[in-house]
């Protein structure tokens, strides 16, 4: 009888034990910054160019997370890239006239896109689109102005 | 030579086949016996895990320890000694965490399964519970099977999360790695399906592992030299099985 209470005892110990461990890893491990779409607006937003901007990746304002990216098309009639945006509707209050830029954090970090405040008095809501968009700079481009100015300048 | 090669061939497509017919029996006398023996398993979850623990704990934290130490001496060449963090818990969850795990279930559990059963077989407990009228496959592997296959997945977590406290140790604690951006790049760069990868892996082995040493028990040549040699085999094969499903699992979720 001892012997099958302290058995029950280590099993329950263990099996908690595991259970933590596996919260722990699939709760603190993860990006805890998890937004929850259930209260959101989507915007859209036009690029002539998205560089390696994928699903999932931040929204971002003054550098804090306000949403998420929730799909990036092509559309074969306007020829670029729309995608498309959730914002956490606590940000309700966002100028219409802001602007949106495909910014990459840190040197080799992913990209996310930033929006800068405009000053209009009309706020963004579900389905507006963001006129000012700026696209992500491609490093490759960058390097064959550069190269090309500088030639341009010797002559 | 061609006729040795066609038995071969033969030999072991037929263990294959017979493999496999038991796996599906034990599985499909599981759900009865978790629910009705329950005690079986339990006392077999204790066997498997509990008594497992110790071992899989100061593992862990040595494996993450000494990946905390590599990181920082590779990444401090990039200057990216903050990215330890990342390092030390991809490695974990997807990879060293199961397959180390399974290695080491298959030493300490496994190895006692094997030789469990197969002392049962050759002191002929096995079949004098046959002559009771009962099913040995239920009474006796099935609840060890379950055992196994209940605790690996644990085991593997356990290993994970301690290893990654090791690495912590190491590289914030010793080596002055921010603290902050130990976990901050953890958090952005590990995503949930990383997580759950393992989590599969580790279940994947946890079947194989268990079957395997169930199997090699269950049909060990009944004498002290056949014991021993299952005992062998099933660690031996275990590791193998667990080290190809490793690399198929990993292929299949890039």
């Amino acid at each position: 009888m001892r012997q099958t209470r302290s058995v029950e005892l280590g099993t329950g110990l263990f099996v908690l034990l595991g259970m933590a461990a596996l919260l722990f890893l699939t709760t603190q491990t993860t990006g805890s910054q998890a937004f929850s779409a259930a209260e959101s607006y989507s915007v859209t937003a036009r690029f002539e160019n998205v560089g390696s901007l994928k699903d999932r990746a931040p929204v971002a304002m003054s550098g804090v997370t306000i949403g998420r990216v929730t799909a990036v098309e092509f559309d074969p009639q306007m020829l670029n890239a729309q995608v498309t945006f959730q914002i956490d509707s606590r940000f309700d209050q966002i100028p219409d006239d802001s602007d949106a830029s495909i910014l990459t954090a840190g040197l080799l970090g992913s990209q996310y896109i930033g929006l800068q405040a405009g000053g209009s008095d009309l706020y963004l809501e579900e389905g507006s689109e963001i006129q000012f968009t700026q696209s992500a700079i491609v490093i490759e481009n960058l390097i064959s102005k550069y190269l090309f100015n500088s030639g341009g300048d010797s002559e | 030579m061609l006729r040795d090669l066609w038995y071969a061939l033969d030999d072991f497509l037929r263990t294959l086949g017979q493999l496999l017919i038991f796996f599906l029996r034990l599985v499909a006398n599981s759900p009865s016996i978790l629910f009705r023996r329950a005690g079986l398993v339990v006392k077999q979850v204790y066997n498997a895990g509990a008594l497992s623990l110790v071992i899989i704990m100061v593992s862990g934290f040595f494996v993450g320890g000494v990946l905390g130490l590599q990181g920082f001496s590779i990444l401090s060449k990039f200057n990216a000694e903050d990215s330890i963090g990342t390092f030390a818990a991809f490695s974990l969850l997807k990879e060293l965490g199961p397959v180390v795990t399974a290695l080491l279930f298959a030493g300490r559990a496994g190895t006692a399964l094997a030789s469990e059963i197969g002392l049962m077989k050759a002191t002929d407990q096995l079949s004098a519970m046959e002559m009771m009228a009962t099913n040995p496959l239920r009474r006796v592997l099935v609840p060890r099977f379950l055992g196994g296959v209940i605790s690996m997945p644990m085991l593997a977590a356990v290993f994970s999360v301690i290893g990654l406290f090791g690495a912590h140790l190491v590289g914030v604690n010793l080596l002055g790695v921010d603290q902050g951006a130990f976990w901050q790049q953890i958090q952005t760069t590990l995503e949930l399906k990383d997580v759950y990868e393992g989590i599969f892996k580790s279940v994947v082995f946890g079947v194989v592992a268990s079957l395997l040493a169930v199997w090699e028990g269950y049909n060990a040549v009944p004498t002290a030299e056949g014991v021993s040699r299952a005992t062998t085999r099933s660690v031996v094969n275990s590791a193998i099985a667990v080290l190809i499903l490793d690399f198929i699992i990993t292929a299949r979720f890039i």
